[in-house]
């Protein structure tokens, strides 16, 4: 199903959460929403499912209004970030929930319920666990039940508020590969929250960048990485060092991601935009070695280089080497935190 | 050496205030034998005492458990104007002398209070008088549950009932399948004391009753009645009752409190 937000504002007291938002989702797109935090993506997230009520503006499923619909009636399966179990039910009773409130009329009689429970059980892999309270599972198993409870309403939209958020990286990775999968097999249209965005990035169709209650820039993953529309998606998207510069008379600055250095041990003959700097600190443990320099007006800088090219230079601490940009962004007085 | 010492001072000072006394109750009830203490709960004021605490209690305790659980969840889970103001008010009585509550029941519904001339007019009789009786307890024991409840509901936060809506759950059906089953053992705590002082509660009742015997004397009043009659045996055999109650409602306290912490050891 599509979705469309056009123009909303909200604000909780002094702060505002959303200042004027418009987005277009696709059906069957897995849509994220990267930003830090405070820039309004969960609140964007909590309006599409109907728990909160924008003060402006409207939202539309399938080109129709839905603004002033409840949670209740919008066919939309929540995946809230503590994953919000019912704490007294089982892991069956949790699934089963959205189909035992149904009203009388669409409500599967118990042998029905039960194996569609079940068959939700398999699919996200925890057949043997119906049995179970969620105190009793892992993040990663209560992850997967709550999963499994919004998709029993057979949701028309999945909206997952930091899914992997409070799981550690190995389940994470593996979940994330397997909620692509599922959003693939199921056909839905998701949209998920996250300040990630190596997890963004790997996930998504298309990736939404927030930040203070705006959408800075929309676009693929690649369009996002490659062409950031300013300096804050630039910044926020990876590593990145900063210089002050003066370009065409104005104040700028200039970006330049770590491994888009050229580190040296001699000066090349074209001096322009070089620079000097100390070796102070190697990490080599890793795909690759990232190294922390101090320039001769002392500020710092990140590399980062393959092993073979750190073998061939056989830096140390202290080695004096030289750092010029083999790319850079200019981005100028655009940007304000 | 210092823990035996603190520990012999708090058992000390708790067997000297509350051990002895409750054995003294038990003692002087049956200090003239069985049959005068069964005689003296057998008898028909004494009797009549007991309906009517047990009846006062039958209508305060669902009245002020539904209206501590409303309470509770409107502070816990909602965000208002007056908000503060509710949560003062729902403390005042356990600020406000009990004889002063009654007192205030007696200004507005005696003869002479405000409403007395149009309760005389309609034949209403308010004070000295059973309703006055389930008024000022109702007074007395509003806190109880809304007390109880209000940090454990801010703790469970909304999250549950957010999933529920989003799952398609109705208001009624949320509050019955997921609120009510998360509150509960905090709810019947709250009860407890609740019912325990609905039973138990003399100041208030005391000014608004007019001791009129086998018609307003509930429990703690007729206690009084006896033993200011020199009817020694008599009034502790009746106390002995809410003694045994104070038991009760200790055992189930503690056991309450055991649930509520494995229930939010849990979650």
């Amino acid at each position: 199903m599509s979705i469309e937000v056009h123009d909303l504002a909200k604000r909780f007291g002094d702060f505002e959460a959303l200042r004027g938002v418009s987005l277009q989702m696709k059906h069957g797109e897995l849509v994220a929403l990267l930003g830090p935090s405070g820039s309004g993506k969960t609140t964007l997230l909590r309006i599409i499912a109907g728990l909160e009520f924008p003060d402006r503006g409207c939202v539309r499923f399938e080109g129709k209004d839905a603004t002033e619909r409840s949670a209740r009636d919008r066919r939309v399966g929540f995946v809230f970030q503590h994953y919000a179990l019912f704490r007294h039910m089982s892991v069956f009773e949790n699934v089963a929930f959205g189909l035992r409130v149904k009203p009388r009329a669409r409500r599967p009689r118990e042998p029905e319920l039960r194996e569609r429970v079940l068959e939700l059980l398999r699919l996200v892999q925890l057949e043997g666990l119906a049995g179970r309270l969620p105190s009793e599972l892992s993040g990663g198993q209560r992850q997967r039940v709550a999963l499994a409870r919004a998709l029993a309403v057979e949701p028309r939209v999945l909206l997952l508020d930091e899914p992997f958020g409070a799981l550690d990286s190995r389940v994470r990775k593996e979940l994330r590969r397997w909620l692509r999968q599922l959003h693939d097999e199921l056909g839905l249209t998701s949209v998920f929250v996250t300040h990630d965005q190596e997890e963004a990035l790997e996930l998504a169709d298309r990736v939404v960048v927030m930040n203070r209650g705006r959408i800075e820039q929309v676009g693929t993953p690649e369009e996002i990485y490659h062409e950031p529309a300013n300096a804050f998606v630039y910044e926020f998207l990876g590593d990145v060092n900063v210089f002050h510069a003066r370009v065409e008379g104005e104040q700028a600055r200039v970006y330049v991601r770590p491994h888009l250095l050229e580190v040296e041990l001699r000066g090349s003959d074209d001096a322009d935009g070089e620079l000097r700097a100390r070796v102070e600190r190697i990490h080599a443990a890793g795909p690759s070695v990232k190294l922390e320099l101090v320039t001769d007006a002392g500020d710092r800088v990140q590399a980062e280089l393959t092993q073979e090219r750190h073998r061939a230079l056989g830096l140390a601490k202290g080695t004096l080497v030289f750092v010029k940009p083999r790319q850079k962004r200019v981005f100028v007085n655009d940007f304000s935190i | 050496m210092l823990r035996a010492a603190l520990m012999l001072i708090a058992f000390g000072y708790l067997g000297l205030l509350l051990g002895l006394p409750l054995v003294t109750v038990f003692t002087e009830a049956f200090s003239q034998g069985l049959g005068v203490f069964v005689a003296a709960i057998r008898e028909p004021d004494a009797r009549a005492a007991i309906g009517l605490t047990l009846g006062v209690a039958v209508i305060c305790v669902p009245l002020n458990a539904a209206f501590g659980v409303a309470a509770a969840w409107a502070i816990a889970k909602f965000e208002f104007r007056g908000k503060s103001a509710l949560i003062t008010l729902i403390d005042l009585p356990f600020a406000v002398s009990p004889v002063i509550s009654g007192l205030i029941f007696v200004l507005l519904f005696g003869l002479q209070g405000w409403l007395g001339p149009w309760l005389r007019e309609h034949d209403l009789k308010v004070i000295f008088a059973v309703p006055g009786i389930v008024l000022a307890t109702l007074f007395i024991t509003f806190p109880f549950v809304a007390r109880e409840l209000i940090p454990l509901m801010q703790e469970q936060g909304n999250e549950e009932e957010e999933a529920a809506a989003s799952l398609g759950a109705r208001g009624w059906q949320t509050f019955w399948r997921i609120t009510l089953p998360n509150i509960r053992f905090g709810l019947l705590f709250g009860i407890v004391l609740l019912n325990a002082r609905a039973m138990g509660e003399f100041g208030a009742v005391s000014v608004v009753s007019g001791h009129i015997r086998g018609r307003t004397n509930t429990l703690p009043l007729h206690i009084e009645i006896l033993y200011n009659e020199y009817q020694t045996a008599a009034a502790f055999a009746v106390a002995s009752l809410l003694a045994l109650l104070a038991i009760v409602t200790l055992a189930a306290k503690s056991a309450l409190e055991w649930k509520l912490a494995r229930s939010r050891g849990r979650a």
